[in-house]
């Protein structure tokens, strides 16, 4: 099994918020996660990033044969986990191409590869940006300063397309995107889909899912998965809202 | 005084009755304590013109009434003036290691993290080199070359020996020796320094640096320095190196002069990592700086730029009189304290000529049980017409148990003069760290990332190759800061 979350159960600040929560995501797959507001999805997404806040209660998660709670931050990333943030953070002054250089190699020594270099890892930035129509002027900013919300997301796109995760999480990525950054967005995901990585796409909108075909939809409520199944599960909620699942 | 240095004393001064001063092995014996006779021995033991001990002596008898500045934010025992060396050449003869493996381990791991060659390693650490090695050879071939275009550049020593009228002209002219005491102090026992002379209309075509300077090893504790830029030239004088340095001395005092004449610049950029204390807090300089810029001419400018990562207590406030019109001032600093480190520092900028422009940017980042303070006093006199200030203060906090302090002070007699002040105060932010981890960095890298980003638009002003070693600087200075 490449990710198995079983009987996660998470609290912060003395409010459950995960309840006995399962899922499986296989090598290869995509999975999309989708409920209302204050469903835990964004939670899920940063207990299995591994941010600090929370509690975790109950329950194990596995993730490619390790312990995920042996694991800290930046070990999870090193192994090959990626967040794409919903709010991705301005860093002033940190100038986004040696940023991103740094972080390529941590996961490589981790890996025991070669570091890349200066000069490859320029070429390969230059690459991969013109790949999502980012303009090669954006990397020579700040990490994310002064970025509008669609250039937000583009950039972490880039950066995914850059580390190339095993396991992409993808949490609210549409959320104030308009309908061409989408595309872009998508787009990037979609090149990036191999049969060795796995995808965790949480939405609260079915419309991301029109470009990103998902080969499983859950549905979350109040802290657990209470409906799975193919993207026909989508287009119901489409129709009817949550509502029904509740 | 206890007995010790009275002993020392009385003991010296049967020396100078019998032998006047004149007995080389006498001469190279460190004496302790503060009195006329150790400042005539020092002026004596750098053969020294009468001017300049009467000079000294004037500033001793001035230094003798005064008391310490007190405005500072800062704690530490009295110093006793008695308990000191005031003039111990060689430096730490007696203790001198023989070679790296008797040096402190951290010290040589801190230098290869900075990418420090061997050689310069054993200069820094204060290892005896006898050898000639690259950069002496490079020194000589740069000291021709800046003779050719007229430029002075040696020992303040050598040069009240060859320009005795420079010297009178401009020493104490914008640091008058009874300005504070540490003024005084310096003015009375100060050793070693450098003096540069960039003669009008000349560009000094490369970064000075004491460390070309071949006599550079023992820029002692009391440090005099003095540069005049003649109309319209420019030079950018760097001091110090980003590595830390070996001393065993406490107290450091000392003076900086910067003369800019009309249309002249000055860029002076400083990396001051002297030994900050254990992490305890045992231990560490004492580095009580003064350093003024007097803008003398029109079109003037004369540009700080500071690191300061090291000593246990720094007190420094780099300024800029801003005397002759459209004369420029500005201040940049980056000042990390870590474990139990102090830091007051900042500027002053006086704004006495027409259309006179001054900019503050100051960068405090406080980690472990540290105190830091920027204190700042911009002043327009009255004649300082659309004189104008702009001034940005930000203090970085990494954890929960350290201080920063801004303490800005604004004084305008000139109602056409202009003041900008911003200042902030943050954490360290929580969303910042996560972010940098969820890529894969580890905690300190992170910290590192995020507080060099925080530092950049002072560490841009840095000369190039400068600037990455003093990237490398902050990265370290962090280490062991955060868990």
């Amino acid at each position: 099994m490449f990710l198995e979350i079983k009987d996660l159960s998470v609290k912060i600040e003395n409010k459950n918020i995960l309840k006995s929560l399962n899922l499986n995501i296989n090598k290869g797959e995509v999975h999309a996660i989708m409920g209302p507001n204050g469903s835990g999805k964004s939670t899920l997404a940063n207990v299995l990033a591994g941010k600090e806040d929370y509690e975790i209660l109950n329950g194990k998660i596995n993730f490619k044969d390790n312990d995920l709670f042996d694991l800290n931050i930046e070990e999870r990333a090193q192994e090959g986990m990626f967040l794409a943030f919903q709010y991705p953070v301005e860093i002033p002054g940190v100038n986004i191409t040696p940023f991103l250089h740094s972080a390529i190699n941590s996961k490589r020594k981790r890996m025991n590869e070669e570091e890349i270099d200066n000069l490859s890892f320029a070429k390969l930035l230059k690459s991969k940006a013109s790949d999502l129509g980012i303009n090669v002027d954006m990397l020579k900013r700040s990490v994310n300063t002064g970025f509008s919300g669609g250039e937000k997301k583009r950039y972490e796109i880039l950066q995914m397309s850059i580390l190339n995760p095993d396991l992409a999480i993808l949490d609210e990525t549409d959320s104030g995107l308009d309908i061409d950054a989408l595309k872009i967005v998508t787009d990037g995901v979609n090149k990036l889909k191999t049969k060795d990585n796995s995808f965790l796409i949480i939405t609260h909108y079915q419309k991301l899912l029109d470009y990103i075909k998902p080969d499983y939809v859950h549905v979350m409520i109040n802290g657990s998965i209470v409906k799975s199944g193919g993207s026909e599960i989508a287009a119901e909620i489409e129709k009817d809202g949550f509502q029904k699942f509740q | 005084m206890n007995s010790e240095t009275l002993n020392t004393l009385d003991s010296y001064s049967k020396n100078k009755y019998k032998y006047g001063f004149v007995t080389e092995i006498d001469a190279e014996k460190p004496k302790k304590g503060l009195n006329e006779d150790t400042i005539k021995f020092i002026s004596q033991k750098k053969n020294e013109p009468g001017w300049m001990l009467d000079w000294r002596l004037k500033a001793f008898s001035k230094w003798k009434k005064m008391k310490e500045p007190k405005w500072a934010n800062l704690s530490f025992p009295e110093i006793d003036y008695q308990d000191i060396y005031y003039y111990s050449a060689p430096k730490g003869f007696e203790k001198k290691p023989k070679d790296l493996s008797e040096v402190d381990p951290k010290l040589i791991e801190t230098y290869n993290k900075l990418g420090i060659p061997l050689e310069e390693q054993k200069v820094l650490a204060g290892v005896a080199v006898d050898v000639v090695f690259d950069s002496v050879s490079v020194a000589t071939t740069y000291k021709g070359e800046l003779e050719k275009l007229g430029i002075i550049f040696c020992s303040i020593g050598e040069a009240i020996q060859k320009h005795p009228d420079l010297i009178k002209k401009y020493l104490g002219s914008v640091i008058p020796p009874g300005d504070h005491s540490f003024s005084a102090l310096n003015s009375a026992v100060f050793t070693d320094g450098s003096f540069v002379y960039i003669p009008e209309g000349v560009h000094c075509p490369m970064e000075l640096s004491t460390y070309f300077r071949i006599n550079a090893e023992n820029t002692g504790q009391f440090e005099r320095t003095l540069i005049i830029a003649d109309k319209g030239s420019y030079v950018s004088y760097l001091e110090g190196c980003t590595a830390p340095k070996r001393d065993d001395n406490q107290l450091h005092a000392a003076n900086v002069e910067l003369i800019a004449l009309e249309d002249a610049e000055i860029k002076y950029s400083t990396v001051q990592n002297w030994y900050p204390g254990d992490e305890e807090g045992k231990g560490g300089i004492y580095n009580f700086v003064t350093k003024r810029g007097l803008c003398a001419g029109k079109n003037s400018k004369i540009s700080w730029t500071q690191v300061e990562t090291g000593s246990a207590i720094t007190w420094k406030y780099p300024s800029c009189i801003l005397k002759g019109d459209n004369s420029i001032g500005e201040f940049y600093s980056v000042a990390i304290t870590n474990n139990f480190q102090q830091a007051d520092t900042g500027t002053k900028m006086t704004h006495i000529g027409k259309n006179t422009k001054s900019k503050i940017i100051s960068k405090g980042i406080s980690l472990g049980k540290s105190q830091n303070t920027y204190r700042g006093e911009v002043s327009f006199l009255r004649k300082a017409d659309k004189a104008r200030n702009y001034t940005q203060c930000d203090s970085l906090l990494v954890g929960n148990q350290c201080g920063a302090h801004t303490v800005p002070y604004i004084d305008s007699k000139n109602n056409t003069a202009v003041i900008e002040h911003e200042a902030s105060t943050s954490k360290i932010n929580e969303d910042q760290l996560y972010y940098c981890r969820q890529r894969g960095l580890s905690h300190e890298e992170a910290v590192s990332l995020i507080v060099n980003g925080f530092c950049k638009q002072v560490l841009q002003e840095l000369p190039m190759e400068f600037a990455v070693e003093a990237q490398k600087l902050v990265s370290i200075s962090l280490e062991g800061s955060v868990g």
